[in-house]
């Protein structure tokens, strides 16, 4: 798709914060939305809230060109800037922030002047049915719960019309069904529109959800984008595996390199233990990081034998941990490695700090991050 | 009795004015980025710490038929502005500008910024954010600077002798009768008088805070 012309959002900018007690911060950028839903991925602080608020208007970042479905909104060559209210955005942030003096139906119909309230009341009424608010309409914010003041607040930035979404981790502190529910809506309402929304999330369950697209981000840098898969299953940079749910992080020194096969062994730094690993650009010598998820390390209570897996390593268990629905469990093989395994299987291993077990670990479960 | 009417009017006009200009200058206060307000602040503030008496004087400087602001008012209206009631508002406006700002610059940034934020990105202009969620948010701090306004001229004493002078029916206040009448030993006069502004400022104040708490409070305290 053309960028100059299509529908989407365009957006190329730099903004330099004055240092403060927190720092300096810069944020330096270049990315194109299209239809439908681009997710914006990075740890707190990467600078995605702050990317928002500059294609919104409500920061003026030092130089930028913005345009949204082809309209310049900001241009600092051509000294364009037009204000928030002139840039036909929805911008949802974290929080509601409904009006809280008006009710749920007088806070939907806030953006659309110029209309009588029956006019207003009219239109909001399939919007707060769409979003399943529609029966709270009297009320205020403060009578209703944080899931429909998210949706009152989804219902108010669409029912301006907006040429494209901006939605700042807008499920934050939701529990998982209300969350789903309200995404189904959401992409539901989108079906027909199309409108580019840019999603900032740092969760990696709502990447997977809504993912078409995935622009990674950290310390005011895009560092990765493309589809969901290829930039969170095989993370390039390491700040991003760790945010993308890879617990273990283990630096290697390369042993030799097995073209042919696709691989090659390293050996993991102060230790003996090896591990194959998928063929990297790296030559032997060199020290590479490996990233390796809690959940993709199998655990075995014997030496376990005619396994597809090329990794094997043995190790004492250190430490159990349950969280929720999961037991953190915590292995010295001479590296220490964390291992997610379900509540069921820690019970049928009998696992207790000290006991003999066994890791397997496909190679394709190695990735290759960089520094 | 007429003093305490003229205190009242007097009152009266220092509230409805200072919320005319406190408004705007507490809205510039708390939306600029500029640097400099601190200045600003300060000199709203310096009522506050001044005595009346260095207040009353440069006001009666500056309002006397020599001073900027008496011979402007003088080439507008052919009179100078001291010892008039015009200049006793003056003047009190000047003396009760931080018990109307204060509130109302608090009022005003304790409303969550994300909100005016929301209302810009939803399309309003900054006087409907102004009009329509500043304002209404920000209800009890206005209503508090009034009434500290009014109460505040009500019992002023200082800055309406340098400025005012004690001219019966035009300038001479309540506190200024009071005070005359135990000069020329009159207790019980000036007992009525004193019983009389106590019980009108407690009763302003009261209904006041308590009308404020009921109404607003379910969504002004967060």
């Amino acid at each position: 798709m053309n960028g100059n012309s299509g529908p989407g959002l365009e957006v190329r900018l730099r903004f330099h914060r004055r240092s403060n007690l927190a720092g300096s911060f810069d944020l330096d950028v270049d990315l194109q939305a299209d239809r439908g839903i681009t997710i914006l991925f990075g740890s707190s602080g990467a600078g995605k809230s702050t990317l928002l608020d500059c294609i919104a208007g409500l920061l003026q970042p030092q130089s930028a060109h913005i345009a949204v479905n082809s309209l310049v909104v900001h241009d600092s060559a051509t000294r364009v800037f037009l204000p928030p209210q002139k840039r036909g955005l929805a911008y949802l942030f974290q929080s509601p922030a409904l009006f809280p003096h008006l009710t749920v139906e007088e806070n939907a119909g806030f953006g659309l002047q110029g209309q009588s309230p029956e006019e207003r009341s009219h239109s909001v009424h399939d919007l707060l049915e769409a979003f399943r608010v529609a029966h709270l309409t009297g009320r205020k914010p403060g009578e209703i719960s944080g899931g429909e003041a998210q949706r009152v607040a989804l219902a108010r930035a669409l029912a301006t019309s907006p040429r494209a979404l901006l939605l700042d981790e807008p499920l934050k502190g939701l529990d998982a069904e209300l969350k789903w529910a309200i995404v189904d809506d959401l992409r539901a309402w989108n079906r027909v529109r199309q409108l580019p929304i840019l999603y900032v999330t740092h969760q990696r369950d709502e990447v997977d959800a809504l993912g078409e697209r995935v622009i990674a981000m950290d310390c005011g840098r895009i560092i990765a984008q493309g589809a969901p898969h290829a930039v969170l299953d095989a993370p390039r940079k390491k700040r991003l595996a760790y945010a993308a749910g890879f617990e273990n992080h283990l630096t290697a020194v390369v042993q030799d390199l097995r073209e042919p096969d696709g691989v090659m062994r390293v050996r993991l730094a102060g230790s003996q233990v090896e591990l194959e690993v998928p063929l990297g650009y790296a030559a032997a010598g060199n020290r590479i990081h490996v990233a390796i998820r809690a959940g993709d390390i199998l655990l075995a209570a014997q030496k376990p034998q005619g396994l597809s897996a090329r990794n094997t390593l043995e190790g004492l268990v250190d430490s159990l941990e349950v969280r929720g629905s999961t037991v953190a469990c915590r292995v010295n093989a001479g590296a220490m490695f964390l291992v997610h395994v379900t509540p069921g299987a820690a019970r049928a291993l009998d696992l207790s700090p000290g006991q003999r077990v066994w890791l397997v670990i496909k190679t394709h479960s190695c990735h290759l991050v960089e520094e | 009795m007429g003093t305490l009417w003229l205190s009242a009017r007097l009152a009266c006009c220092v509230a409805a004015v200072l919320l005319l200009l406190g408004l705007p200058l507490a809205y510039w206060i708390a939306r600029t980025k500029w640097r400099g307000k601190f200045l600003v602040e300060s000199v709203v503030a310096l009522p506050l710490v001044l005595p009346p008496t260095v207040l009353g004087f440069y006001l009666l400087m500056a309002m006397g038929s020599r001073g900027p602001l008496g011979r402007l008012w003088a080439s507008l209206f052919g009179h100078t502005l001291a010892f008039t009631f015009t200049g006793l508002v003056v003047a009190s406006v000047v003396y009760s500008l931080p018990f109307a700002v204060q509130p109302m610059l608090n009022a005003f940034e304790s409303v969550d910024e994300r909100l005016l934020d929301a209302a810009a990105v939803l399309g309003a202009s900054r006087w409907r954010c102004f009009r329509e969620i500043l304002l209404p948010l920000s209800v009890r701090g206005i209503v508090t600077a009034a009434v500290l306004s009014f109460a505040h001229t009500l019992g002023e004493f200082g800055v309406v002798l340098m400025v005012g002078g004690n001219i019966p029916g035009v300038t001479r206040t309540v506190s200024i009768d009071i005070y005359d009448r135990v000069q020329s030993l009159e207790y019980g006069d000036a007992n009525q008088l004193a019983v009389a502004l106590l019980l009108i400022s407690f009763t302003v104040l009261a209904t006041i805070y308590a009308v404020n708490r009921r109404i607003w409070s379910p969504w002004s305290a967060r």
